[in-house]
């Protein structure tokens, strides 16, 4: 606290030379993070741990880098912690930032403290999921329906539209789980009736536990022609229990989500037919621009849909494919 | 009023008496491993009628291998909850033995039984530094374990840079779990078997084993009769440690990679086996059969459930009440026998 009055004193002056210098002490402030000239955007995510999250984290580091902007970013252990990340987004209204950027994991919980960042007069853009309050200027998204949808015309495609498939799920509550698993299985009732889905289960992203769920779902349903994994833990997980099992390539088809490295080898080597993809590290950059904007007063639309594409062995090595992809 | 206080205080003494008696530990054992042992028959039998998917020798063996890593961390378990501790640390210490593998196999491309055997010290030496937190510090289990668990987290974390480790490169790694020296047989489950007797062998017949015995059952006495406790309870935490370590490696090998974000969770898994297996939280009374049987109750159940396409969120409903009854019928049990 002590500091305080000479670092703003400090960052004044850097904000001025930079004004004049025009970015000539642009070497001297990011490392300092000098908390008085540097815009500063706080990123509250839905957590860290997964490669996703370390894809837009990556999105938005480089992001600001560009923009000389300093983030900080940060997420529960897990996604089913919402009280500590609204102690988190708390914190960081406290620390009084240029901008908020936000991705809730409960839509309703959220709101009193987005209210309380309103009366502070800090500007909130959202990312990946949004919050039941019209204060927040954009929210950058993926469509998780329209992306589930396209996992389903592929599914059935594959399997020739007609069969049994089943759904091995990361989570039955929170927005992407729900949406991913609900526009597949819509998109299969409106457009696919020969197809039907036998069983829907939920291993929380695990790995061990979404590979014995596929076990047992292969196990229980001899006919079964195609599995899809709602996220990166679930799809490596059915693709685990392909494996285990032994099953020849091509019994069942198997269609994921996300990348990450073991799911692009299994792409790779056929046992997955392909997966859907969002764009994390757009997504990241996306966000802090629009943090910057948005504390600058730009208007700009609600929602953002970032995009997703399908990926498999034909087209992973493409440019436009292979920059959305994450190890 | 003193006298009042008085009767329970010379039963629960009379009790302790009876407890340390080896004929009547042994007869009540036996007795709560049929009753589980019975538990695990019923719901076999159960299954198999349910649905003709379920009693093939290809789900059976998968029951066996999602048996593993779980039953492998209880077997430690059962060790330390016998000495009235607890450990709270395998899962996410489980983890961390896993990432430490991946670094040494992956990062540093040491020779594999290099990288087996840092995973397993690994958890040694997080077991060593629980048993030294509970017996110098003076900390109470839950505690000292609680904090590893939180440690490990963030070390299994912060070593692996957050992102998994795979071991595609390394040749011979995933056959640990998955290769078959008994044909249509994964070798984690040979894995499973072997700790399990080893952990036998430390109960039954050791000197450690005798002594986590008596300091569950009495650990003042135990000290007044001249055992140093602080050192074997240093000793029970190693070794169940070790267990930690083997499970690390276990599922690492299995899954292809190490996971760090994994594990927490797990240690609630495998005290709920231990448990069902008999093994009493308040220490002095269990055994490793129990926990295999305790493990196998939950895989199957779970694996069971799966095969029926019972929706997920009533599995979990469904275990919990099954760790309910099979608590209550043992405390009955003992009830009627007091």
């Amino acid at each position: 606290m002590k500091l305080g009055k000479k670092a703003l004193a400090a960052g004044v002056l850097a904000a001025a030379l930079s004004l004049t210098a025009c970015g000539g002490s642009g070497s001297a402030t990011p490392s300092g993070g000098g908390d008085g000239g540097t815009p500063y955007v706080a990123m509250i995510s839905k957590g860290f741990q997964h490669q996703f999250w370390q894809a837009v984290k990556k999105g938005a580091e480089d992001k600001a880098k560009e923009l000389n902007v300093k983030i900080t970013f940060e997420g529960p252990a897990a996604e089913t912690e919402v009280d500590s990340q609204l102690q988190m987004l708390q914190a960081a209204i406290d620390k009084k930032p240029t901008a908020i950027a936000y991705a809730a994991l409960d839509p309703e919980a959220c709101v009193p403290a987005i209210e309380q960042a309103k009366a502070a007069n800090i500007p909130v853009v959202q990312f990946d999921a949004g919050c039941k309050s019209d204060y927040p200027v954009n929210l950058a998204k993926t469509n998780s329906m329209d992306a589930g949808a396209m996992a389903a015309d592929h599914m059935a495609e594959l399997i020739g539209k007609s069969g049994e498939i089943a759904v091995v799920g990361h989570s039955q509550i929170n927005s992407t789980g729900v949406e991913r698993r609900d526009g597949f299985l819509n998109e299969m009732k409106a457009k696919y009736p020969d197809i039907k889905v036998v069983d829907v289960q939920y291993g929380d992203g695990d790995h061990l536990k979404s590979a014995d769920i596929a076990k047992a779902m292969i196990q229980g349903h001899p006919n079964l022609k195609g599995l899809y994994g709602t996220n990166e833990g679930s799809a490596v997980g059915i693709v685990n229990a392909v494996t285990e099992l032994g099953l020849k390539p091509g019994k069942l088809t198997v269609i994921g989500f996300d990348s990450g490295k073991a799911q692009l080898d299994a792409i790779r080597s056929g046992l997955m037919a392909g997966a859907i993809t969002q764009d994390p590290i757009g997504m990241g950059a996306a966000t802090v621009q629009a943090a910057i904007d948005a504390s600058k007063g730009k208007s700009m639309p609600k929602v953002t849909d970032t995009p997703f594409y399908w990926y498999d062995k034909t087209n992973m090595d493409d440019a436009k494919i292979a920059a959305v992809l994450y190890q | 009023m003193s006298e009042v206080k008085s009767v329970p205080r010379t039963e629960a003494s009379a009790d302790a008496v009876k407890r340390e008696s080896p004929g009547g530990s042994f007869l009540r054992q036996r007795l709560q491993q049929s009753l589980a042992f019975g538990t695990l028959i019923v719901l076999l039998a159960f299954f198999s009628l349910a649905s003709g998917n379920f009693f093939t020798w290809t789900n059976i063996s998968g029951i066996l291998l999602s048996t593993a890593v779980i039953g492998i961390l209880a077997f430690g378990t059962t060790l330390v909850i016998i000495t009235s501790g607890i450990d709270l640390s395998i899962g996410t210490g489980m983890t961390l033995c896993s990432v430490v593998t991946g670094l040494l196999l992956v990062n540093l491309q040491l020779p594999l039984f290099i990288g087996v055997l840092g995973g397993i010290a690994t958890g040694a030496l997080m077991g060593l530094i629980n048993g030294l937190n509970v017996s110098i510090l003076k900390l109470p289990p839950f505690i000292a374990t609680l904090a590893m668990m939180l440690i490990a987290q963030g070390l299994a974390l912060v070593l692996s840079g957050v992102r998994p480790i795979y071991f595609s490169k390394v040749q011979g790694f995933k056959d640990i779990a998955l290769g078959q020296l008994i044909p249509g047989l994964p070798n984690a489950v040979l894995i499973l078997v072997l700790t399990g007797i080893a952990a036998y062998l430390v109960l039954g017949k050791t000197l450690l084993g005798r002594y986590i015995f008596a300091i569950g059952s009495n650990e003042e006495a135990t000290k007044i009769s001249g055992v140093n406790t602080g050192k074997w309870k240093i000793l029970v935490y190693t070794v169940a440690g070790i267990f930690t370590g083997v499970a690390g490696v276990v599922i690492a090998a299995r899954l292809d990679s190490a996971q760090p974000q994994l594990g927490s969770g797990y240690e609630l898994q495998a005290i709920a086996a231990v448990i069902i297996g008999g093994t009493s939280l308040l220490g002095g009374r269990g055994s490793v059969l129990g926990t295999l049987i305790g493990a196998l109750i939950m895989s199957v159940l779970i694996n069971g459930l799966r095969i029926m396409s019972v929706q997920t969120e009533w599995q979990t409903v469904v275990v919990g009440i099954v760790i309910l009854v099979a608590v209550f019928t043992d405390s009955l049990r003992r009830r009627r026998e007091a």
